[in-house]
């Protein structure tokens, strides 16, 4: 009787292995990516995920053949009631077909549809056992320990069903917690309950103990010689994860240099015939490409955790003062082409008189860039528990403080202005052919952090 | 110092592109300096070094196995006449303390002009320290008295004395030696004296704020 289930199912499980070959091979081309999700015409047969009774089964034909869930569920309902033909069918279609990618979306169930379903698999169950005791073929000891045994075994697979979907999602094992655990075990107990009761009916009490015993016996052994399997397994699911992790951020630096580096570069070869473009080109590349790398939410810097060396100009929260100064600092070599050297010890959170140094600053360094007729300019800020200085400096041509004539307003303006309207106050150093060196300096607010 | 003896120089950097840029450099801008060698590798930069006994060894802080840190780990034990430079593109604090805790006795980035690598060159040969300005600025920052630092445990290493600051502060300001000693009154002599003591402490200290970034490089 339960010989005609198998040739029945043997033709669909040869043709879902040779099916499942050929998503090897596919799954070998494509990217583990790619993996999780369905290609466009694909015709193979997918569990459902969601809206399914048992394992999804019926639904995965149903929507395979475009025909309602009813349907496939009677037809298996049916063929339960022909000696559990559909029973073993659905189970080898269980084991055999995949669940569909969790990308996809999930169909719509009512909740009359979810009940209608579970009514048919109690009827599928009941007409096996039915037919079977009427036929004559199983008593009911044989019935009863059978359906237990079904039960319990597909709960575990459920769960496993369960597990291989959280794998997938990143875990690298199932990490259902502790229902999980409770749903396998008693999974596993209502299996060898079913077997129990299946070997106390046919045989002696006495007996009993020692095929316990055996069976026991039996697992263990099984359990102990599989164990390198195990091993191999755990072992290549880790590899696979960090080669994934790999390819994940080689494909991350890659995009980042094709965009940023690569771009540039391209930009200088057609520019070649201008030496100022090219170099600004090249600064501002390199900053972009420093701050990527070493910058606070760089990615070289990983975990590295917070309170970093603020002199290097790096690390540190948003919104800070050596961050608006290297922000300047890049603007002014993005604008004139020329190199501005920074370097801040301490730092501190921004406030309006700070906001106001910066500007200063940012307007020294463009004097220094536009008068000076050098390349390069130095700036250091300094951060003292009471007051903030900042250095402007360059080694060009320097002026006579007292020749500016009154219409020009930079230095008197957007520079002493604004440091003295905040309580600041600043020293000019400079003199014809000694280059010029603008301090600022500005008290700080009496709240420090 | 003596007139007319070359400094031997020999360069350790994994892309050969950069080596000949340098050599190219120093050849044609100066007659004090010849490249006796060059190197790749951290096995070939060690046994180079070995073989050649070069005056200064400019060395790439980035390179594969281990890199700048690793060469003088192996080589400065054996040839303690041997004076590093680190030469790199980053400016980054954990790189810029690991080679100089490891006793380069300077640090320079790759964008300095050539001129300023000559003097560089010239200096540490001379026994002298050299710092860029962000290495000013960090190890500034490295020994400062903040509230709720560690507490000082050997003062003679872990704290600058006011006129080693003073130097320090205006090497990040972007001073010249000659123009630190203008500015503070002292001759340049004594500059580089500040500056050699202030390497010292830098390598020796157990200042956490130096110690960190070495241990992240598995140095001490």
């Amino acid at each position: 009787m339960w010989r005609r289930g198998p040739r029945v199912s043997i033709l669909d499980v040869t043709a879902v292995l040779r099916e499942r070959e050929a998503e090897a091979d596919i799954e070998r081309a494509v990217t583990s990516v790619d993996r999780q999700v369905a290609v466009p015409g694909d015709t193979r047969v997918y569990r459902r995920r969601s809206g399914r009774a048992v394992a999804g089964v019926a639904g995965g034909i149903a929507d395979h053949l475009g025909i309602p869930v009813l349907y496939a569920r009677v037809a298996f309902t049916l063929l339960a009631a022909l000696g559990g033909a559909g029973v073993v069918a659905y189970g080898l279609l269980w084991i055999f077909v995949p669940q569909v990618s969790s990308d996809e979306p999930a169909p719509e169930i009512t909740g009359r549809e979810r009940q209608q379903a579970f009514g048919l698999v109690a009827l599928g169950v009941g007409l096996a056992i039915g037919a079977g005791t009427l036929a004559g073929t199983v008593n009911g000891w044989v019935a009863g320990s059978t359906s237990v045994a079904l039960v319990g075994a597909a709960l575990v697979w459920r769960e496993a069903d369960q597990g291989q979907r959280r794998r997938v999602r990143g875990a690298v094992f199932g990490g259902g917690g502790r229902s999980a655990v409770i749903r396998v075990l008693s999974g596993a107990a209502l299996v060898a309950a079913g077997i129990i009761i299946f070997l106390i009916s046919s045989i002696g009490l006495d007996q009993v103990q020692f095929a316990l015993l055996a069976v026991v016996a039996a697992l263990v052994g099984v359990a102990v010689i599989t164990v390198p399997w195990w091993l191999r397994l755990v072992r290549d699911l880790g590899e696979e994860r960090r080669a994934r992790i790999r390819t994940e951020e080689r494909a991350e630096i890659a995009a980042h240099l094709h965009d940023s580096v690569l771009q540039t570069l391209a930009l200088i070869q057609k520019q070649a015939e201008a030496p100022r473009e090219v170099l600004r080109l090249a600064r501002g590349q390199e900053r972009q490409l420093r701050s990527w790398l070493y910058g606070p939410s760089g990615y070289g810097r990983g975990a590295a955790d917070g309170r970093a060396g603020g002199g290097v100009g790096t690390g540190l929260a948003g919104g800070s003062l050596a961050e608006a100064l290297a922000r300047a600092a890049g603007e002014v070599e993005d604008t004139f082409a020329i190199k501005v050297q920074h370097v801040a010890v301490g730092d501190c959170e921004l406030d309006d008189k700070l906001v106001a140094v910066v500007m200063a600053a940012r307007e020294s360094m463009v004097n220094a860039a536009k008068h000076a007729g050098v390349a390069e300019v130095s700036v250091y800020a300094e951060v003292e528990p009471e007051k903030v200085t900042v250095f402007v400096r360059d080694r060009g041509k320097g002026f006579d403080p007292e020749a500016v004539p009154d219409d020009r307003h930079g230095l008197a303006d957007s520079i002493r202005g604004r440091m003295e309207r905040n309580g600041g106050e600043i020293t000019l150093r400079t003199a014809p052919g000694d280059g010029t060196e603008v301090q600022l300096h500005m008290p700080r607010a009496k709240v420090t952090t | 110092m003596s007139e007319k003896r070359l400094v031997r120089v020999f360069l350790v950097d994994d892309h050969s592109m950069f080596r000949a840029g340098v050599r190219a450099e120093l050849d044609t801008l100066t007659d004090d300096i010849e490249v006796v060698g060059e190197a790749g590798t951290v096995g070939e930069a060690v046994a180079g070094i070995g073989h050649l006994r070069p005056d200064v060894v400019l060395l790439d802080v980035h390179m594969p196995d281990g890199g700048g840190a690793e060469v003088l780990r192996q080589a400065r034990k054996a040839f303690p006449e041997v004076v590093f430079l680190a030469l790199s593109v980053s400016d980054a604090a954990e790189d810029v303390i690991a080679v100089i805790r490891a006793g380069a006795r300077g640090y320079v980035t790759k964008t300095i002009s050539s001129q300023e690598l000559v003097t560089a060159v010239i200096r540490v040969n001379d026994g002298d320290a050299v710092f860029s300005p962000r290495l000013a600025g960090f190890v500034l920052d490295a020994f400062a008295d903040r509230p709720g630092a560690a507490p000082i445990s050997d003062p003679e290493l872990d704290l600058l004395t006011p006129r080693e600051r003073d130097v320090l502060r205006l090497l990040a300001r972007g001073y010249a030696y000659k123009e630190i000693a203008s500015e503070l009154f002292i001759s340049v002599k004594t500059v580089e004296t500040h500056v050699s003591s202030v390497l010292r402490k830098t390598q020796l200290s157990n200042r956490y704020e130096l110690s960190r970034w070495a241990s992240d490089r598995r140095l001490v």
